[in-house]
């Protein structure tokens, strides 16, 4: 059994602390939250540079060979420093998925230019539903011409609005188990019939509503198997799950030391209010959570990573991680008092992303619910 | 990163699955006392069956060879405490106490006479201490006892009050903390002393916990005599002493074990139970309960499992071993309180009824559960150190 990082890791985890402090000040984060773009492609570009978005492909399609946990210990640090832009949707929903799912035509075709910067992907699942599972995908993809026409609506979809590709998962068939008849493809995010209109949320995290009206689609487009996608999204999920798990166990970090820093120097009634039990015993439960939460994320994480069955694993951090960072940022607040509740302050800011955290592929009755299927009962 | 057993380790773990479902005493199942439930019929097959894992070196694993352990490895020791824990097994608190904190003192603090009159016995399962630190006014401010030891010739003399000593009554032993030098600092007058229980002059008077069982005592000490020899470590030591022993190796994975097997009984007793003609396991609400308690637990387990792989890699847990018992005693009062939740009425019910259910475990654990996250120190007083030594909050 070992807990620590290997020493890779650890370098990585350094290297990724020290360049998104330079390059990605929360000031960076306010000022693209209000632009138009949402995020920065001269820091995009330099990231690519740092070789952050291939970094978990192997080295044949431009990446840097790293593993699944090697990609989670990165997403750590961009939680931690809230990082805008499309390298979740890129990476861990794109890139990943078509690693994993792909041709290899594919491959050769679009993981270089993700690990190079110069495709920004997205994934089209979730509909008016708001769910993940194989039920509540209603877009239609029907044959029409040796290709594909898809017609639907897609909600929540993250950085559709700026990517080139989207990864739009499609009923291409009807049958009694939901989960027979999916399909993945990829679209072209210029072809015509895409409307893609950006939603105002909680975390201005550029969610978008994606209208498909008769879109059409090479067969070159299709994604694995015709009718037997569902097992490629079930895995994209889990990877996603703990994906962003690990960025909101480096959120809850970043709120932990921000507010164990507040209370330290913040003085009333003549002493620091960090030395108030009642602020200590607040700031013990959140590191306590801190810490839960990202051993059941890095064992979701190692699981995956060995390719080992993680069912239960990665349910067991999301259930768990979301109601954590939720915890954290909520003391948080009540520590930070009236400042916090500024749009000036930071905090704000965590607060916001963990919310969204908790909703993102499942929240934890969903994930509780998988758990129980998972353990039998 | 790797969150395996290793396979030396997976071996060892069925090895003592295998000898424990063996060497369980039958009786002790039928009596299947549960924490501070103890008689002295259990306590009598407890103290045998400590005797027989002493023989083969697992009542005291970490010890030294020549003191009757077997230097297992921190994992091994993990496994070890996880299957005793799961299985149910005839291991009390004060057995964990003793060899956890009474003995490695002796070995840290004690004289060579010492650390052979007692280390090798208690790695036996020979020899069993109860603890002498609270007192009815010294409680999470333990400085602040007052139980005194007079130096008296070759000898000292005790006077004073203990509380909440846990089987006093049938312990060989108390490991007490008096103090020797009332006009120094609070802090720098105490020393802590081995004392038979048989000594003339001490009192054991019962106190009948919440469960209606005798496991705690009052211990009056009056003109109590020892040898001086029975001091251990330096005179006025003592605090330091104790609180060096409070930093020893304390693993919460019993408890996250022990929990496990509540939740799996209480998984088996969803689907199995029949509520509004369906069966209980497809409520959603009971899922979800159910989901959350095997969530917690897991992260409790990591938690202490995260302690062994700090131990192991010579890292000295602190702040890290409070965080993990604050979390395994909330998980627990958590654990009790969904069960008794879903239970219903039938959770009421104790084990004399013939209507009973999980031999009134949960009934119980409810109870029980109360002392931990009390004992040995307590919740508020881990917060404290999680604040102050984990994240460097001022005192003031």
């Amino acid at each position: 059994m070992d807990f620590g990082l290997s020493e890779e890791q650890e370098m990585l985890r350094t290297s990724a602390r020290e360049f998104l402090q330079k390059e990605c000040p929360r000031q960076l984060v306010r000022q693209l939250e209000e632009s138009e773009e949402g995020h920065s492609p001269d820091l995009w570009h330099k990231m690519a540079g740092q070789g952050w978005m291939g970094l978990a492909f192997p080295e044949q399609y431009g990446g840097g060979g790293g593993t699944f946990l090697d990609l989670t210990v990165l997403l750590e640090e961009m939680g931690y420093s809230m990082l805008p832009g499309p390298f979740f949707s890129t990476v861990v929903l794109g890139g990943l998925t078509i690693l994993a799912a792909g041709s290899e035509e594919q491959k050769k075709a679009l993981l270089p230019e993700v690990a190079g910067g110069n495709a920004v992907l997205a994934l089209a699942l979730t509909e008016p539903a708001g769910r993940y599972d194989a039920e509540s995908v209603v877009t239609r993809a029907v044959r029409d011409d040796g290709g594909y026409v898809i017609n639907g609506t897609k909600l929540f979809a993250r950085d559709a609005g700026i990517a080139d590709i989207i990864i739009c998962v499609a009923r291409t068939g009807d049958s009694k188990n939901p989960e027979e008849g999916i399909t993945l493809f990829l679209v072209d995010a210029g072809s015509p019939g895409i409307r893609c209109t950006p939603l105002g949320t909680l975390a201005r995290d550029r969610q978008c509503e994606v209208v498909f009206d008769n879109v059409r689609v090479p067969e070159t487009g299709v994604v694995g198997t015709v009718d037997r996608g569902w097992p490629s999204v079930a895995d994209l999920l889990q990877r996603a799950t703990v994906a962003k798990c690990a960025e909101m166990v480096g959120g809850a970090q970043a709120v932990l030391d921000m507010t164990v820093a507040y209370a330290r120097e913040r003085v009333q009634f003549g002493r620091p209010i960090g030395s108030f039990q009642a602020i200590q015993h607040y700031c013990a439960d959140m590191v306590t959570d801190v810490s839960g939460s990202r051993f059941v994320t890095n064992k979701a994480a190692w699981k995956l990573s060995e390719g080992l069955p993680a069912a239960a694993d990665v349910a067991v951090a999301k259930a768990w991680t979301g109601d954590a960072y939720g915890r954290v940022t909520l003391l948080s607040h009540q520590i930070f008092g009236a400042i916090g509740f500024t749009m000036d302050h930071d905090i704000h800011m965590y607060y916001r992303r963990a919310r969204a955290g908790q909703a993102a592929f499942g929240d934890a009755d969903h994930h509780r619910s998988i758990l129980a299927q998972a353990l039998g009962f | 990163m790797d969150f395996r057993f290793s396979e030396d380790e997976e071996a060892f773990r069925e090895e003592v699955r295998q000898w424990l479902r063996q060497e369980i005493p039958q009786r002790w199942i039928e009596l299947d006392p549960g924490i501070w439930e103890e008689t002295e019929e259990s306590w009598a097959l407890a103290r045998a069956f400590q005797r027989k894992l002493g023989e083969i070196g697992w009542l005291a694993p970490a010890f030294p060879r020549e003191y009757g352990g077997l230097e297992l490895s921190h994992m091994k020791r993990l496994v070890l405490a996880e299957e005793l824990a799961y299985s149910k097994a005839p291991v009390s608190v004060e057995v964990e106490i003793t060899v956890n904190w009474v003995a490695p003192s002796i070995m840290l603090f004690g004289t060579e006479e010492q650390k052979k009159n007692y280390v090798t016995p208690i790695a036996r399962g020979e020899k069993i201490f109860c603890i002498g630190y609270s007192e009815p006014d010294a409680g999470s401010d333990l400085a602040s006892l007052r139980t005194r030891a007079v130096e008296e010739g070759d000898g000292y003399v005790i006077n004073g009050q203990k509380i909440w000593c846990s089987y006093a009554h049938l312990a060989d032993y108390c490991w007490l903390a008096a103090r020797t030098d009332p006009d120094a600092p609070r802090h720098q007058g105490i020393s802590v002393f081995i004392v038979d229980m048989k000594t003339p002059g001490i009192t054991v008077r019962p106190l009948i916990n919440i469960l209606n069982q005798h496991s705690f005592n009052e211990v009056f000490f009056d003109d109590v005599w020892i040898p001086k020899e029975n001091l251990v470590g330096q005179n006025n030591n003592g605090w330091y002493q104790v609180m060096i022993a409070l930093d020893f190796e304390r693993s919460s994975v019993g408890w996250a074990a022990s929990n496990r097997r509540v939740i799996e009984e209480l998984i088996d007793y969803a689907r199995n139970t029949t509520r509004n003609g369906k069966p209980l396991a497809s409520d959603p609400l009971v899922r979800n309960q159910l989901a959350q308690l095997v969530v917690e637990n897991e992260v409790a387990c990591m938690m202490a499992y995260r302690l062994a792989w700090m131990f192991s890699r010579g890292l000295h847990p602190s702040y890290e071993s409070s965080m993990s018992m604050v979390f395994i005693s909330e998980a627990t009062r958590r654990t009790a309180d969904v069960g008794m939740r879903i239970l219903g009425h039938y959770g009421e019910l104790d084990r004399d009824s013939r209507w009973a259910v999980m031999n009134a475990r949960l009934m119980r654990m409810c109870l029980s559960s109360l002392s931990i996250g009390v004992g040995g120190g307590s919740n508020e007083i881990q917060r404290n150190i999680i604040a102050m030594r984990g994240l460097g909050l001022p005192r003031k």
